[in-house]
């Protein structure tokens, strides 16, 4: 599993393909960015905060968890932080498994857990003022 | 010691991202901690706040102890 966080930009399809994965029929990449809008105003940009060391960690047991869970034959994540202007690229999430059903399930596990559990905080801002984003509680935790 | 940082909002109304804490010499619990740490603005802060120890999850009522690192923060919004 390769984890990444860095503030410079990634190339998506370079990064998947520096990757020789063995035995993989299936590659599924998601690719999250910053959205030009949100509730009738318009978003500049983000700047996005997180904890070093506790998302290292918790993305490597988010990778984890769904690599066992779906039979991931790999797993990449690169998730980036600071700030970031509208339709930059956030996030890159990319799976190998042996078929697609698995890569599918395993990727969008990941991406769910990144949005409850990875300890990154958004704040948008835009030309009314910098307002952050609501968060959400990992389940287990109510 | 006992290391408390804060983070996105709890850190901007605190004023503070990194404490260090004598460990008392009874049983502590996160909420202990940020007791000492937010005082009386504790009711300032945004609803539900998230806790984590040694960077794992954890919850208010979670047991601190001497040599651990103890973060307050708002849910998180990754992705």
């Amino acid at each position: 599993m390769i984890v990444r966080l860095q503030a410079e930009d990634f190339e998506p399809e370079r990064e998947a393909q520096a990757l020789d994965v063995r035995g993989a029929g299936a590659r599924v990449s998601f690719v999250g960015i910053v959205r030009d809008a949100a509730e009738n105003r318009r978003i500049e940009a983000l700047d996005i905060e997180h904890y070093p060391e506790m998302t290292r960690a918790e993305l490597t047991r988010i990778g984890a968890a769904a690599q066992a869970r779906h039979h991931l034959l790999e797993v990449l994540i690169i998730h980036r932080y600071g700030r970031l202007l509208c339709h930059e690229r956030i996030v890159l999430v990319t799976v190998w498994s042996a078929h697609r059903a698995e890569a599918f399930a395993g990727c969008q596990t990941i991406v769910d857990a990144l949005k409850t559990r990875a300890p990154f905080w958004k704040k948008e801002i835009s030309p009314e003022g910098a307002v952050w984003v609501p968060g959400q509680t990992p389940q287990d935790l109510g | 010691m006992i290391t408390v940082r804060c983070f996105a909002q709890i850190r901007e109304i605190l004023g503070c991202d990194t404490r260090e804490l004598l460990p008392a010499h009874t049983p502590q619990c996160a909420a202990d901690l940020l007791k000492v740490i937010a005082g009386a603005r504790t009711a300032d802060l945004p609803k539900p706040l998230l806790v984590a120890i040694n960077c794992e999850h954890a919850s208010l009522t979670s047991p601190v102890k001497d040599g651990d690192e103890v973060a307050f923060f708002p849910p998180v919004s990754g992705g």
